[in-house]
C-alpha cells in the first residue's frame, strides 16, 4: 500500500497541476471526435449499420485540406484575416473532399447491397474493403509518410485558463466545434432534409410511404456526415500533420465516443466525444502514453457490456 | 439534360470509363510525400504506345479498354441469361461427375500428392520460402477464420492477435524472451503447440464469453480493438517481449521419437511439410465438424439466431466454442511462424494481415473449406507472384489496395464466394426453383 500510495499521490501532485492544461487539450480533442463521431450516429440512424468506412472520409478531408493550405500559404507566414480565411477554406474544401468520398462510398459499397436487401455482414465487409481500399491508394499516392500541414497562423497561447495557456489551434477547434455541431443539430431539429432524415431513422417504410425519398435522403445522410468528418480531418491534420493511415485511430474513438453518448444520438455523440477527449486526456497522467488508446477501448467495451444504450440512450430518429 | 443523363448505355458507358480509368490509377506508378501529383500525371499523362499501333497517353488507352468492358457488358445484359444456360447445361455432366464420392476422394487424393511433391516440382529457393511462409501458413489461417466467419458468422477482425499470442508463447516457452520461461526450462517449439494451442483457446474464450453477446457490427469493432491491443502491449511490454526488438532467437523444432530423429533448420522445406501434415489434420477436423451436431449448431445460430435458440441449442456456449476451435488453428499457426522465422516482431500481427485472411475467406467462400483453400491458395501466389517479380510502379504495400476492392467486388457481384459451400449452393437451386429461401447470411433476397 505504502509504494502504491506513494505512486497515487505522486500522480495526483501532478494531475492538480497539469489538470487544466490536460483538460483544453482534451476538449479540443473531443469536439473533433464529436465531429466524426456524428457521421456514425447519423448513417446509424438512418441505415442501422456502422460506417467503416467513416474513417476515410476523415483521411480524404485531411489531405485534400493539406493541398489547399500547401497551394495557398506556399512559404508565406499569414495572420489576420488571411488566416481566418484560410481556415475557413480549409474547413470548407476538406468539408467538400469528405462529402465526396461519402456519396462515392454510399453509391459504390452500400447502394449495390441495399438494393438486394442484404444482411448487415455484407455491408460491413464491403465497408472494411471500401476503407482498405481507400487507404492504401492514398497511401501509393501520397507517400507512406506523416507530411506536416503548412501552418495558417503562429500558434501562440490566446488566453489563460486557470493558469493554463490556451493555444490558438485550440481557439479554432472551440470555435469551428460548436459552430458546425450547432448548425448540425439545428439542421436535423428544423429543416426539412432533417425532418426527413428522423423520418427514415424512425421508420423507413412509413416514410416512404409518407413521400420521402429515402434514397436520396440516404444519400444526404452521407453528404452531412461526411462534410463535418471531412472538416474534423483537416482541422486534426493542422494539428499533427496528415498521413495515410491517419483515420484509422481517431475513428475508433469517435465510433467509441458515438456508442458512450448513445448511437443513432446526435446531441449523445456530441457529448460523449467531449466526454472521452477530457477523460482520455486526463489519463495520460496515470498511464504511459502507448497505452492511452487501451483506455478509449477499455471504455468502448466497458459501455458494450454494462450500458449498450450509451449515456443518453439510444434515440433514433427523435428529436435530436 | 436529365433524361440525356440517365440514357442507359451513357451510364453504362461511363461506369465503365470511371472505372478503368481508376484502374489505370491503381496501376500506374506511386506518388511521394515530395510529389504528391506524380502519381497521378504518371498514371494518365505518361507516354505510351498503343500496342505498338501509335503513340499515345496511358489514358487513352485505358478509354479503349472501357470500350471494350462497355461492349461486353452490353452484350451480358442482352445474352447473358442465354450464356449462363448454356455453360450450366453444358457443365452439368462434369459437376455431376465431380460430386461422386469415388470421383471426389481420388481427386482429393491427386491434390494431396501433388502438395507433396511441390517443393520437386517448383525447386526454387524463392517459391520454396514463400510455399512456406506466404501460402501455407496463411492456408491454415484462412481455414481456421473459416470456422469463426464462415461457419459461426461472426465477424472476426482481431483474428492475427491469436497469432500473435501463439508466436510469443512459443518465444516464452523456448526461452526466446525476457521474461523467463515456465519451470525454467527451454522447451522445445513440439512442447510449444500443445502449450500455445491452450493459452491461445483460452484467450479466445476470455475474449468471447463477455464481447460475444454483442451484435454482430459491435462484435466485429471490439475484436478489431482486441488485435490493436495485443499489438500495443507486444510493442511496449519491453520487459516481457522484448518490445519492438522482437524476441531472442528461438531454436528450431526437434522430433526425436523412436528411430525417428529430425533436426529442423533455417530451411522452408521442412517446415512446408510439418505444416502440410498439421493442415491435413485441421481440414479433417473441420470437415467432420462441419457435419456434426456443433457444425449443425454453427449453422443454425448463422442463419436465425432466435430460432435456434428456441429450439435448445445455447448461442453464447456455441459462439465461444468457434472462436476458440478458430483461435487454435491461429495458435498453432504462430508455432510454426515462430520457429520457423527464428524470431518474433510486434510489426508482424498488424491489422492489415487480419483483412488480408479474412479476404481469404470471403474470397474462397464463406463456410465452403474447399473454396477457401483454394481462394487462399490463389490469392497467396498472386501475392508471392508480385513480390517476386514486381510490374512497373508495383509496391508490396498495394496488394492491400487491390484487396479491399476485391472485398468491395466480391460483396457486391458474388457474396457467396468463389466456390460457394455445398450447402450454399443447394440453397441456390432451391431457391431458383422457388422451394425456400436463400441463406440469408451474405447473399440476401435475390431476385
Amino acid at each position: 500500500m505504502g509504494a502504491f500510495g506513494h505512486y497515487l499521490s505522486g500522480h495526483f501532485a501532478t494531475f492538480r497541476l497539469e489538470f487544466w492544461s490536460l483538460f483544453v487539450g482534451g476538449v479540443a480533442n473531443g469536439f473533433l471526435y464529436g465531429m466524426i463521431a456524428v457521421g456514425y450516429t447519423l448513417v446509424y440512424g438512418v441505415l442501422r449499420l456502422i460506417n467503416f468506412a467513416h474513417s476515410e472520409i476523415f483521411m480524404s478531408g485531411g489531405f485534400a485540406g493539406y493541398f489547399v493550405m500547401k497551394a495557398l500559404i506556399g512559404n508565406s507566414v499569414p495572420s489576420g484575416a488571411a488566416t481566418v480565411f484560410l481556415i475557413i477554406v480549409g474547413i470548407v474544401v476538406g468539408g467538400t473532399a469528405g462529402a465526396l468520398v461519402a456519396t462515392l462510398l454510399e453509391r459504390v459499397a452500400y447502394r449495390p447491397l441495399r438494393r438486394r436487401n442484404a444482411p448487415k455482414l455484407a455491408y460491413l465487409i464491403s465497408a472494411i474493403g471500401a476503407s482498405y481500399f481507400l487507404f492504401n491508394l492514398a497511401g501509393k499516392e501520397f507517400g507512406r509518410y506523416s507530411i506536416s500541414m503548412p501552418q495558417p497562423y503562429i500558434n501562440h497561447p490566446v488566453f489563460h485558463i486557470f493558469g493554463a495557456a490556451v493555444q490558438l489551434y485550440y481557439v479554432v477547434i472551440f470555435i469551428a466545434g460548436v459552430v458546425m455541431l450547432f448548425a448540425l443539430d439545428r439542421v436535423v431539429a428544423t429543416t426539412k432534409l432533417g425532418r426527413s432524415i428522423r423520418a427514415v431513422a424512425q421508420d423507413a417504410e412509413t416514410a416512404s410511404l409518407m413521400g420521402v425519398n429515402i434514397d436520396r435522403t440516404i444519400a444526404l445522410t452521407f453528404i452531412v456526415g461526411g462534410a463535418l468528418g471531412g472538416a474534423a480531418g483537416f482541422l486534426f491534420g493542422l494539428g499533427t500533420g496528415v498521413v495515410y493511415t491517419m483515420g484509422f485511430v481517431p475513428a475508433l474513438k469517435a465510433f467509441t465516443a458515438a456508442v458512450l453518448g448513445g448511437i443513432g444520438n446526435l446531441r449523445g455523440a456530441m457529448i460523449g466525444g467531449l466526454l472521452l477527449g477530457v477523460v482520455e486526456s486526463l489519463s495520460v497522467v496515470f498511464v504511459q502514453a502507448a497505452y492511452i488508446d487501451v483506455i478509449a477501448f477499455g471504455i468502448l467495451v466497458a459501455v458494450l457490456l454494462f450500458r449498450p444504450t450509451g449515456i443518453l440512450g439510444e434515440r433514433l430518429g427523435r428529436a435530436a | 439534360m436529365q433524361t440525356f443523363l440517365r440514357n442507359p448505355h451513357l451510364r453504362r458507358f461511363g461506369i465503365s470509363f470511371l472505372v478503368m480509368e481508376l484502374v489505370a490509377l491503381m496501376t500506374g506508378p506511386p506518388g511521394s510525400t515530395q510529389t504528391p501529383t506524380a502519381g497521378f500525371r504518371g498514371s494518365f499523362f505518361e507516354a505510351s504506345s498503343f500496342y505498338g499501333l501509335f503513340r499515345t497517353q496511358r489514358w487513352v488507352v485505358f478509354l479503349a479498354l472501357a470500350v471494350v468492358v462497355f461492349a461486353i457488358w452490353s452484350g451480358w445484359l442482352t445474352q447473358g441469361s442465354v450464356i449462363r444456360t448454356t455453360t450450366s447445361k453444358a457443365l452439368t455432366y462434369p459437376r455431376a461427375v465431380t460430386q461422386r464420392k469415388p470421383v471426389r476422394w481420388s481427386l482429393l487424393g491427386v491434390a494431396l500428392i501433388v502438395a507433396l511433391l511441390l517443393p520437386r516440382i517448383v525447386d526454387d529457393a524463392f517459391w520454396h520460402s514463400a510455399m512456406t511462409e506466404q501460402i501455407g501458413v496463411f492456408v491454415l489461417l484462412a481455414t481456421g477464420l473459416n470456422v469463426v466467419v464462415g461457419f459461426a458468422g461472426l465477424l472476426d477482425l482481431g483474428y492475427v492477435a491469436f497469432y500473435a499470442i501463439g508466436a510469443y508463447t512459443t518465444a516464452w516457452i523456448t526461452g526466446s524472451l525476457p521474461t523467463p520461461a515456465p519451470f525454467h526450462g527451454h522447451f522445445d517449439p513440439f512442447v510449444a503447440i500443445p502449450v500455445a494451442i491452450v493459452i491461445v483457446m483460452v484467450a479466445g474464450i476470455l475474449l468471447g464469453a463477455p464481447t460475444l453477446r454483442l451484435r454482430g457490427d459491435y462484435l466485429a469493432i471490439v475484436t478489431l480493438g482486441f488485435g490493436e491491443i495485443v499489438t500495443i502491449f507486444a510493442n511496449n511490454l519491453y520487459g516481457i517481449t522484448g518490445g519492438s526488438q522482437g524476441s531472442g532467437p528461438i531454436p528450431h523444432p526437434v522430433l526425436h521419437v523412436g528411430p525417428l530423429h529430425y533436426v529442423w533448420s533455417l530451411k522452408p522445406v521442412p517446415y512446408y511439410y510439418l505444416l502440410l501434415v498439421f493442415l491435413v489434420i485441421f481440414l479433417i477436423a473441420f470437415s467432420l465438424l462441419e457435419h456434426s451436431r456443433i457444425g449443425r449448431a454453427w449453422t443454425a445460430i448463422r442463419e436465425d439466431e432466435v430460432a435456434a435458440e428456441s429450439v435448445g441449442i445455447n448461442p453464447l456456449k456455441y459462439k465461444v466454442m468457434a472462436f476458440a476451435i478458430g483461435a487454435s488453428t491461429a495458435g498453432f499457426a504462430g508455432v510454426v511462424t515462430a520457429s520457423q522465422s527464428n524470431n518474433v516482431f510486434p510489426s508482424s500481427f498488424t491489422l492489415q494481415s487480419s483483412i488480408n485472411i479474412l479476404v481469404l475467406v470471403i474470397f474462397g467462400g464463406m463456410g465452403s473449406i474447399f473454396g477457401v483453400v483454394v481462394g487462399a491458395i490463389i490469392i497467396q501466389v498472386a501475392y508471392s507472384y508480385l513480390l517476386h517479380t514486381p510490374p512497373q510502379g508495383y509496391q508490396s504495400a498495394d496488394l492491400y489496395m487491390y484487396l479491399g476492392a476485391l472485398l468491395v467486388l466480391m460483396m457486391i457481384f458474388r457474396p457467396s464466394g468463389l466456390i460457394p459451400s455445398r450447402r450454399r449452393q443447394r440453397e441456390m437451386v432451391l431457391s431458383k426453383a422457388g422451394e425456400g429461401h436463400m441463406d440469408e447470411v451474405l447473399t440476401g433476397d435475390t431476385p
